[in-house]
């Protein structure tokens, strides 16, 4: 087992005209070599967030713990990420040992540049290749990642190409510097169904293939199911469950997760009634004391809900929860 | 007589695009369409981005222009007619069908307090007549929707996704609609905030008996909510059935690639799914033949050539398909 990333007590927080507003609330993880992790959790839970700092990405406004850590562990020896401060030394991370895909294909890319300008672009500034070897590693890319003609493909606009080869180009940008950790928010969100099947497929083979870490953001168990080794559940910024994925999706311990998966619709069971987690996410403005999912909690087991925190609870040796009814030995 | 409350045939969208070498040409992204949509169901029509399900919501809403066929709308108080309604016949068909829009933070003007928001067809179409009658009515659709009151005179930004989602749902309902046409309506939410509006659009359906045309490209959440449900491709409708004998036994290839698409969560079936190659086709340059034969495993040459046309088997399943019968017998001799 070796670590490639290490996340101790991340606590991020950012400035804004409101006051100091908690993103994320003392979460540590960390993740393998070739190990895909997937990161869950609804809106504004964090989990961007987190993804973010471990390029140190957040905007300038955000504030981080006196005693967060994030360590990558590169060929060179171990990388403090958050220690990192000027470009070049952010170099390092950005691009080089982590790439990151986004959401949004069409808005990753700039549209007024080709795409093998960009990703020649990208090359240059992250290797010492030449233009000419940089545009052949970039084509061979293209045609990796399943894009027919790929010598075309390479002087087309993002505008030309449509939303699946749009993705697929951005995971052959985001490869091509063979990065140690390959962080994707949200890949297949914007993808139509049978477009999405194809991108899982594809990430899959190239994780067998670069044998590199995944941090896969997304708010679709399905996706997590079919992908990830080992799955973490985020809300309001803190880590309520974490372990491997059959643990997680079939033995929840933590009431959101539970509620999570009660929340979708499922095909073998048309008659089974959706139950919603009830209430709305709270505004980050106004975080619950205690355990963040007590308001909107149905197994809350007394005052300790609402005014402690709850601790960690190893349920087994890979699988932990931050819940009191599994602190205070009620069964579940 | 009957009790089909909208019911099109032929129906076709096209929008005019570009002025090039050779003249305008046209895009059609309805094509041909016929469908019943009974009285009182929740009417499920899904498919991938560009396959017209939008354009054919709108078009039902006369929100776009209908090119080709015929359209009509028959609630047991009106018969109208959706190609030519116009005037006052077209402002009352306002009133009676209304849609949700996909995304509810580009849906409430940042600058309007929620009562207003909902308040605002009742003042544009002069349902009521004093200012007290309006807010009645407004509390009333606000309580149904489960809105909290006090949160009326507050703006859209104070509110969660579901919250707004709520108040989208609030403003369609205020005008007293028969039809409603909701658009990826629960696209943009968590999941955990999904299963809360799908319930109340149930809820609203059965209360209310509102007729829903529900527009999504989420096949678990349609299995759930709908009755009946109609699958497009490319302009064209492909297969129409109730929910669950179309899920039982899918009879169009495109319809079965899609349902083995839907990512399942169990983690140890990975990769059993029949997948898809490829993309759906551009509608500026559809295929000849079935405009599914380039992406279809069980194409033949006839699929490159000939156009099938929706059958009805007379058993309420409807499916547009060269092969149907052949496929549907080879599955049963191997099940």
């Amino acid at each position: 087992m070796t670590a490639l990333i290490e996340v101790k007590n991340l606590t991020i927080q950012f400035r804004t005209d409101e006051g100091l507003v908690t993103a994320v609330d003392d979460v540590s993880f960390s993740l393998n070599k070739g190990e895909v992790m997937g990161l869950v959790g609804e809106s504004g839970s964090g989990k961007s967030v987190t993804a973010k700092a471990l390029m140190h990405l957040n905007a300038r406004n955000a504030v981080y713990g006196a005693n967060s850590r994030i360590i990558l562990h590169s060929e060179n020896g171990p990388v403090e990420v958050l220690k990192l401060k000027t470009a070049r030394e952010l170099k390092i991370v950005r691009g080089g040992a982590i790439s990151m895909i986004f959401q949004e294909p069409m808005a990753s890319f700039a549209p007024a540049i080709t795409i093998g300008d960009q990703m020649v672009e990208q090359l240059m500034l992250h290797s010492d290749m030449g233009k000419a070897k940089a545009k052949a590693l970039s084509v061979e890319m293209l045609d990796r990642v399943g894009i027919s003609d790929p010598a075309k493909r390479f002087g087309q606009y993002a505008f030309e190409l449509s939303g699946g080869m749009r993705q697929r180009a951005m995971i052959a940008m985001a490869l091509s510097t063979k990065p140690k950790l390959l962080i994707a928010d949200e890949p297949t969100t914007a993808l139509d169904v049978t477009i999405q099947a194809q991108v899982i497929d594809l990430m899959k083979d190239l994780v067998s293939e670069f044998h590199m870490g995944i941090v896969f953001i997304t708010h679709d168990l399905g996706v997590i199911a079919q992908t990830a080794d080992k799955v973490s559940v985020m809300y309001l910024g803190r880590l309520i469950e974490e372990g491997p994925v059959r643990e997680v999706i079939r033995n929840p311990k933590h009431p959101y997760t539970q509620g999570l998966l009660a929340a979708l619709p499922k095909l073998e069971n048309l008659d089974a009634p959706l139950t919603p987690v009830a209430g709305d996410i709270p505004s980050p403005l106004e975080r619950p004391t205690g355990c963040v999912f007590h308001t909107r909690c149905p197994k809350v087991v007394g005052d300790q809900c609402k005014t402690r925190l709850p601790e960690h609870v190893q349920v087994d040796s890979t699988h932990r929860v931050a819940c009191h009814i599994h602190t205070a030995e009620v069964p579940a | 007589m009957s009790d089909t409350l909208i019911k099109a045939r032929g129906l076709s969208v096209g929008f005019k695009i570009g002025s090039g070498l050779f003249g305008k040409s046209i895009l059609k992204a309805v094509d041909n369409v016929d469908i019943d949509i009974e009285k009182g169901s929740f009417f499920g029509l899904v498919g991938e981005s560009g396959s017209g399900k939008t354009t054919l919501g709108r078009a039902l809403l006369k929100a776009v222009p209908i090119t080709g066929g015929t359209a009509s709308y028959s609630d047991g108080e009106v018969d109208y007619d959706l190609t030519t309604l116009a005037g006052p016949e077209l402002k009352d068909y306002r009133k009676r069908a209304q849609l949700i829009f996909q995304d509810p933070y580009a849906a409430l003007s940042p600058r309007m307090t929620v009562r207003d928001i909902i308040a605002e067809p009742l003042e544009v179409m002069g349902l009521t007549k004093t200012r007290e009658e309006t807010d009645a009515r407004v509390r009333e659709i606000a309580a149904k929707c489960r809105l909290n009151l006090e949160h009326l005179r507050r703006f859209p930004h104070a509110f969660s996704g579901g919250q707004r989602q709520r108040i989208s749902i609030a403003r369609a309902l205020v005008s007293g609609p028969r039809f409603i046409v909701a658009d990826e309506s629960v696209a943009a939410l968590d999941v955990s905030i999904q299963a809360d509006v799908l319930n109340l659009l149930k809820k609203i359906q059965r209360e209310m008996k509102i007729t829903f045309l529900f527009i999504s490209h989420d096949l678990s959440v349609v299995a759930h909510t709908c009755d009946h449900l109609a699958v497009m491709y490319l302009g064209r409708l492909v297969e129409s059935a109730p929910t669950r004998t179309l899920f039982a036994a899918p009879r169009h290839p495109y319809t079965k690639a899609l349902f083995s698409a839907i990512p399942s969560l169990d983690p140890d079936d990975r990769g059993r799914a029949q997948k898809l190659e490829g993309e759906i086709p551009s509608p500026t340059n559809q295929p000849p033949g079935c405009k599914f034969h380039t992406r279809c495993p069980y194409v033949i040459d006839r699929c490159r050539k000939d156009e099938p046309k929706l059958e009805h088997p007379g058993d309420g399943h409807e499916v547009a398909c060269h092969r149907w019968r052949e496929l549907a017998d080879a599955a049963r001799a191997t099940a």
